[in-house]
């Protein structure tokens, strides 16, 4: 009892935020499934489960920003209604303790409470709510949890199956262990596609009465790669900035790329030069570099001062990876030597290398490669 | 008495002597209840703490500056007891993770918590958020890490987190994706030379264009060690005019000492003599990927052109072997035996070209 005690102060202490200052992905953030955009399957299958009374456990996966959150959220409320929604569902996240024993005291707990008695309901504004006789136990970022902890789940989710479910939201299946994955459908998430994304951005952009181009959205849809978060955060964050002066100023597509940490184009043609890439200038823009480096000493200086510019490691050479491999006139046994080199830096990256060694690295390796 | 660094340290967004266009939209999002989370990234020195200092001055006022701190004890799952270091005002509080080292989740969840579930007593507060400083964000573990996601979107009403990161490489996508991206560059050398000029007033000196050219040059965008370094140069020698001997830190002419030592000769004795020296310095808490890059740029500088670019490439290597690895040492070695060997196979068939 003591977990509900604790759980109904909390919510009590929060406060309603005002609408306009609300970070723009909480503010659409799906409600309903239907609102779901580019998961038709899913939500054509989780459709159903509103008209009858079961439910399977789930096991929703996909890279961030794609929905996963806000569709289990949105059918637990559509299942339950706002009266409901806490003594019947729990919802733990990567921020909560979820060690072993946090699995084995509170989610058993929760699991085990006969829910309590509701009847399906119809609210004052129309909308009828199921109320189906289960608990759902939303695991949200599962793939953070221990094996241990995963394992003790197991038994938990078949003794109390009849009254409870379980939701496991994750971004990698295969951290789930199988004994629990095999207990559950699998939902799978995809990254949104350009359209859906473009849709969701110009009903936010008008919603919120902010201009932006059609190259803007683009560079939102080019950046963001299917995770919507971003392109809505990145979006707010430029409507932010562009409302900082007055009269505010238009949003360019320069102001996205800053924002999501991109590196300028001239400044990567400018590296890429002095390794010796031919950069094809198009539309009359004149890079101001001197060409090819001499030598090693060349090379480093150049990587120094991009170093000084802050920009970071992965995103330089992500950049960079994508001018020479997309280049239109480099000899492809040229771009395959390249390859290998960024391959290596990027998993040295990952294992946290210094990263001057490593632009340098790639870089004097690039160099040789198109000597 | 303080340093001229922590003195002169700019205290408001209006003070700031570079990066205006910055200053101004951290100005205007700071007058916003608006405020989203931030990521500050950028070199070492570059100004990131002070500008993140200027920017909660700018939310709450004076009272941001008025900090205390605190010893707070944490428990981790397994009952071990951590003490930390917390430094806070009535509006913001700043951890340093890297302190706990692995139960750096721990800390971070609970202080999280406790900020998110707590309002604003204060009711002249201009913000009902409070602010958390994650410094050093780069050095969150990945579990940490992982706590932060949802946390930063559920309880956005009641706090706004600002991270402080040389790299945003070592974030996961999931973090940035909720932060507004702040990249903090190193100031150029006329901005550095202002910001000397500035000290030097304020001291109640002149300082010679020349004095302060080298001292920018010297410093290698890092504004911190410029300040630093004019404050010593000032000390030793009051007239201060150029040509100056900017006088290296003894862990810097000790690198490049052992440098020497690989290029002077290349044996399994000197093996030995270097990795003693080796280990002085890691004694004397140099971090080994700083000692590796200083000898190797050394090394290069003083090599044939056609051998620079192998001995940078096992650099390289044999750093990221140091990170997966446990013994610093034993890479560090390797590494010296690798370019001794480059070394001498290339004077060797240099050696051999001249028979011909
Ligand atoms: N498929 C989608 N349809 C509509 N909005 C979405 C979709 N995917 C993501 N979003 C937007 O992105 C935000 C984050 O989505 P969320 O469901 O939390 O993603 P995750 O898959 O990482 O759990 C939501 O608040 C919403 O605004
Ligand atoms: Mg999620």
């Amino acid at each position: 009892m003591s977990f509900f005690q604790q759980h109904s102060t909390k919510t009590s202490r929060k406060h309603v935020q005002d609408p306009a200052l609300q970070p723009w992905v909480e503010k659409y953030r799906p409600k309903t499934i239907d609102d779901v955009s580019a998961q038709e399957h899913t939500v054509a299958v989780l459709r159903r489960t509103l008209t009858s009374t079961n439910l399977p456990h789930m096991l929703f996966y996909g890279p961030p920003g794609t929905g996963k959150t806000s569709t289990i959220l949105a059918l637990a409320r559509q299942l339950f209604g706002p009266e409901n929604f806490r003594s019947r569902v729990l919802e733990l996240n990567a921020s909560d303790e979820r060690g072993i024993s946090i699995v084995r005291e509170k989610i058993k707990n929760f699991a085990r409470q006969t829910p309590r008695a509701a009847q399906p309901h119809v609210t004052e504004d129309g909308i009828s709510y199921p109320c189906p006789p289960y608990k759902i136990i939303i695991l949200d970022e599962a793939d953070s949890m221990t094996q241990d902890a995963q394992a003790a789940l197991r038994r938990i989710m078949e003794t109390y199956a009849r009254i409870t479910r379980f939701c496991l939201v994750c971004n990698y299946v295969t951290r789930i262990i199988e004994p629990l994955a095999s207990r559950c459908s699998k939902f799978r998430f995809k990254p949104l596609d350009s359209s859906s994304t473009s849709l969701r951005l110009h009903q936010i952009s008008s919603l919120e009465n902010i201009p932006i181009s059609t190259s803007v959205i683009e560079t939102l849809i080019n950046v963001s790669q299917g995770d919507l978060r971003r392109s809505i955060t990145y979006l707010q964050s430029a409507s932010r900035l562009s409302h900082s002066t007055n009269p505010p100023t238009e949003i360019t597509s320069r102001d996205i790329q800053e924002i999501a940490g991109i590196v300028p184009d001239d400044v990567i043609n400018d590296f890429a030069t002095v390794l010796g890439v031919d950069i094809v200038v198009g539309s009359g823009m004149q890079t101001d570099s001197k060409g090819r480096a001499p030598g090693f000493d060349g090379v480093r200086s150049k990587v120094r001062e991009l170093v000084r510019e802050g920009y970071s490691a992965s995103q330089i050479l992500s950049q960079l990876h994508d001018l020479i491999i997309e280049h239109p006139t480099l000899a492809a046994h040229r771009k395959a030597q390249c390859a290998l080199s960024f391959a290596e830096a990027d998993k040295a990256l990952c294992d946290g290398a210094d990263e001057e060694l490593w632009i340098l690295e790639a870089a004097l390796q690039v160099y040789k490669a198109l000597a | 008495m303080s340093l001229w660094v922590d003195l002169h340290r700019p205290r408001s967004l209006d003070d700031l002597h570079y990066h205006q266009d910055l200053s101004a939209r951290l100005r205007a999002l700071a007058s916003s209840d608006d405020f989203p989370h931030m990521l500050f990234y950028g070199p070492s020195g570059a100004g990131k703490k002070t500008r993140i200092a200027c920017t909660l001055k700018e939310l709450f006022g004076k009272g941001a500056e008025r900090i205390k701190i605190d010893q707070r004890v944490f428990l981790t799952p397994s009952k071990r007891k951590l003490d930390v270091n917390i430094v806070q005002s009535n509006f913001h509080i700043e951890i340093t993770p890297s302190e706990v080292g692995n139960y750096d989740r721990v800390v971070i969840q609970e202080i999280l918590k406790e900020i998110a579930q707590t309002q604003q007593v204060d009711v002249s507060a201009r913000h009902r958020f409070k602010v958390v400083v994650i410094n050093e964000a780069d050095t969150l573990t990945r579990d940490a890490q992982a706590a932060l996601r949802r946390t930063m979107e559920k309880y956005m009403s009641n706090m706004r987190i600002i991270l402080c990161a040389n790299s945003t490489s070592k974030l996961i996508a999931p973090i940035k994706s909720r932060c507004l991206l702040i990249r903090v560059a190193a100031p150029t050398e006329t901005e550095m030379k202002l910001v000397l000029d500035f000290v030097a007033k304020r001291q109640g000196f002149g300082i010679d264009p020349e004095a302060a050219q080298e001292i920018v040059q010297d410093s290698g965008g890092n504004l911190r060690k410029a300040i630093l370094v004019f404050e010593a140069l000032k000390m030793q020698s009051p007239s201060l005019t150029g040509p100056l001997s900017i006088a290296k830190p003894d862990w810097e002419t000790y690198c490049h000492k052992v440098a020497d030592m690989i290029i002077q000769e290349q044996s399994p004795e000197r093996v030995m003599q270097v990795r003693a020296k080796l280990y002085e310095l890691l004694s004397h808490c140099i971090p080994p990927t700083i000692i590796l890059k200083t000898i190797a740029d050394r090394v290069v500088d003083k090599v044939d052109e056609s051998l620079k670019a192998d001995i940078m490439h096992w650099a390289a290597i044999y750093e990221v072997r140091m990170r997966v690895g446990n013994k610093k040492i034993f890479h560090l070695e390797a590494w010296v035996i690798k370019v001794m060997s480059l070394y001498k196979h290339f004077c060797f068939d240099i050696d051999m070209d001249a028979f011909d």
